[in-house]
């Protein structure tokens, strides 16, 4: 079968028809996905070609998005929200919390929520306030709710048909500065990875680097940088961040003996202390070094003419790479 | 009684409209001029010329008899809370037309989305009222199937039903369950919230959603005048119903006391909302006589003067007055209703009380449809950890 060149912006595009083409029960809706196709386009044609009933433009308020889905995913659709961007999910944050995460739970299995929740996350984008968040750590805290990031074109595509299809609730991190960044080679009649898995996309013998949305990128560049200088470093594309998929994790540390975690949001409880405490558990003896960090400043996010200095990028990531061989 | 210029600005204020008293009239006391009644609390049948029917003596008998069985639902919880078995109770009590009104109006396709307090709704719909009381007692947060009843859980976070019915609704639509005319197919649905709930964003913006899709949704508000204890005042300058003109769709008043005009009005709003003609808000003009919950003292907030006076406008008493009066039901009915309640009382006591705890690792059931390799550990773990404590468990 032919592959063909995409975008990741085209890839979830592609993802989302397939998952609609497969089942009549989904339904797309959220701000201005209908006819502008989305702010960022992920949603592109489809309301043309599905009609208005399932991509469905909703008045602006997230609660509304989120709680009305709710009430579609209880009489038997498999509703995908968009939430138009990071920093604007949290006026939905409490039916996200309270009401969706927790459905399944209170009625003993009763009720199933299969709902994903899309929100375009991450900065780079030279964006304004509340464009440019990470709020993964919330929603991986959050029982009932299962949480994934995307970094790459195909990814896009198949993650997105495994969301949609998953019976739980999935929080589906999209890195919005990759939508329209790189293409890859897609071949629609290969078979995906499971969803909740983590991947190898890089082998290395000397440090386990661990990145995922956004980051993968820059860390598969650090790789590369560190290999000039005669360091392997393996990375892991997490892809799952609730559940986390430890097994390959813990299996490239105990060979390496050094990890060093990189995302962009806050380090202070971000996902990387947890992964540091896991590895911490299951590898203390294999460990050469403590875990290290690096993402966001614990600042709010800032002005943007400044968040490179926010975001990790190469040459932080290597400085802690550097800093793994200084214990 | 009268009643400021909410505004405080005198009528000749320039280029705003006319003063917002002259618009909402004062505020009444007793629900005003626009409240609909088919039955006054001295038991006489009033008639409307909107929303008149006639009940058979079987349906009247029918409304007294769910009203008894809710009170008694009602007291024997309250009861069994103050016995230490259930930690918590939201008590109906007063409010027992508005729910009864609005579930029997229900047609069996319809479905219903209550708050905490809806005891005498899950009765209409069939709803155990034993399996009301796990989420009180603690052994379950929602122990009946919401499939089962067309009844969803309870919802402790205030308004967030409302949304949830709206979206149900919506999905109603694209089923194609609206306007076909088929009595069977033609399906509506109900969100129940309370007057504090009005003034949560979740219930607005179920609102603006449900005008915007012209979802067959009825939004039914028991205005108990309070919110714990905080009076309407503090949630609303108008009277709630005309709400729902600011958003585009009618609200109306009903005496939540009268289980007639109750029944009434939700019927008709129910089949508006299946005839496809979209939502509508019926704010049931009701008062809490009970407290909010077991755990409130309401002689910190409001006068016994206020009670006594809604006493008076009893859901009950005028039912049976008017039962009567009019030779529709004699001691023996009404004693046979009293010795249902008191065996309906004895069931939900002993049932309580057998109530067993959950297992500790049932926690860990049902938080994921697709459950996780880390919780699986986790409950695994937890279970080896109690293994350790022989016989303790």
């Amino acid at each position: 079968m032919a592959t063909q060149k995409i975008t990741l912006a085209k890839g979830l595009n592609m993802g989302l028809r397939k998952a609609m083409e497969d089942d009549p029960k989904v339904l797309l809706m959220g701000e201005d996905v209908g006819k502008l196709g989305g702010v960022f386009r992920i949603t592109d044609g489809l309301q043309k070609d599905f009609g208005e009933d399932r991509v469905i433009d909703s008045p602006l308020a997230e609660s509304g998005i989120v709680g009305t889905a709710v009430g579609m995913a209880m009489r038997g659709y498999r509703p995908v929200v968009e939430i138009q961007f990071d920093g604007f999910v949290y006026p939905a944050y409490d039916q996200i919390v309270c009401q969706v995460a927790k459905i399944h739970f209170r009625s003993q299995g009763r009720v199933k929520m299969p709902m994903v929740i899309r929100i375009p996350f991450g900065g780079g984008i030279g964006a304004v306030e509340h464009h440019s968040e990470s709020p993964e750590a919330q929603f991986a805290h959050t029982p009932g709710l299962k949480v994934v990031a995307c970094s790459n074109p195909v990814d896009g595509y198949w993650m997105m048909q495994q969301a949609i299809a998953c019976d739980d609730p999935v929080i589906f991190l999209e890195p919005k500065r990759q939508y329209h960044a790189d293409k890859a080679e897609l071949d629609e009649s290969a078979t995906p990875e499971p969803l909740f898995t983590s991947r190898i996309v890089r082998a290395g013998t000397d440090l386990t680097l661990l990145a995922y949305g956004p980051t993968v990128k820059t860390a598969m560049k650090a790789a590369e940088a560190a290999a000039t200088e005669g360091r392997s470093i393996e990375v892991i594309d997490l892809r799952t961040l609730s559940p986390l998929d430890m097994a390959p994790v813990l299996d490239s540390v105990r060979r390496t003996g050094r990890a060093v975690v990189t995302h962009e949001a806050h380090v202070n409880l971000g996902l990387g202390a947890e992964l540091s405490a896991r590895i911490t558990e299951e590898c203390f003896y294999s460990l050469e070094a403590p875990v290290l960090r690096v993402g966001g400043f614990d600042t709010p996010y800032p002005p943007s003419r400044i968040e490179e200095d926010f975001l990790p990028d190469l040459d932080r990531v290597l400085d802690a790479v550097d800093r793994s061989w200084e214990f | 009684m009268t009643q400021q210029s909410p505004g405080g600005a005198q009528s000749d204020t320039p280029g705003f409209g006319p003063d917002l008293v002259e618009v909402f009239g004062p505020s009444q006391q007793d629900g005003g001029p626009e409240l609909i009644q088919l039955l006054t609390p001295e038991g006489e049948r009033v008639h409307h010329h909107e929303f008149d029917q006639d009940f058979s003596a079987e349906e009247l008998r029918g409304f007294y008899r769910d009203m008894v069985l809710t009170r008694r639902i009602d007291t024997e919880a309250t009861a069994l809370q103050r016995h230490g078995e259930l930690g918590i109770w939201a008590q109906l009590l007063g409010q027992e037309a508005a729910q009864i009104g609005a579930g029997r109006a229900l047609r069996p396709q319809d479905y219903v989305f209550p708050t905490y307090r809806e005891h005498g709704v899950a009765w209409c719909r069939g709803v155990d009222p034993l399996r009301l009381l796990g989420l009180f007692r603690g052994v379950d947060q929602g122990g009946w199937d919401p499939a089962a009843n067309n009844f969803a859980l309870y919802t402790i976070v205030i308004g967030a039903q409302t949304l949830h019915a709206t979206g149900y609704a919506m999905g109603v639509q694209r089923d194609g369950d609206v306007g076909t005319g088929d009595p069977d197919r033609d399906t509506a649905v109900v969100a129940h919230f309370g007057d504090g709930a009005s003034s949560q964003g979740d219930v607005n913006e179920a609102f603006i959603f449900a005008a915007s899709y012209n979802a067959p949704v009825v939004f039914f508000c028991q205005n108990n005048q309070w919110a714990i204890s905080e009076p309407i005042e503090r949630q609303s300058r108008i009277p709630l119903y005309q709400r729902a003109l600011g958003f585009g769709f009618p609200g109306v008043r009903v005496d939540g006391n009268d289980v007639l005009a109750t029944y009434a009005v939700t019927k008709a709003a129910l089949q508006r909302a299946r005839d496809g003609q979209g939502p509508t808000l019926v704010e049931a003009y009701t008062y809490r006589m009970g407290a909010h919950t077991t755990t409130d003292d309401p002689t910190r907030y409001r006068l016994s003067n206020d009670v006594e006076s809604w006493k008076l406008k009893d859901p009950i008493a005028r039912v049976e007055v008017y039962l009567r009066r009019n030779g529709l039901a004699d001691d023996d009915f009404l004693a046979s209703i009293q010795a249902e309640a008191d065996e309906l009382g004895h069931t939900l006591r002993e049932g309580c009380k057998s109530m067993p705890d959950p297992q500790a690792l049932s926690m860990f059931d049902h938080v994921y449809a697709e459950e996780t390799d880390e919780l699986r550990a986790q409950r695994e773990g937890y279970a080896a950890y109690l293994e350790t404590f022989e016989g303790s468990h």
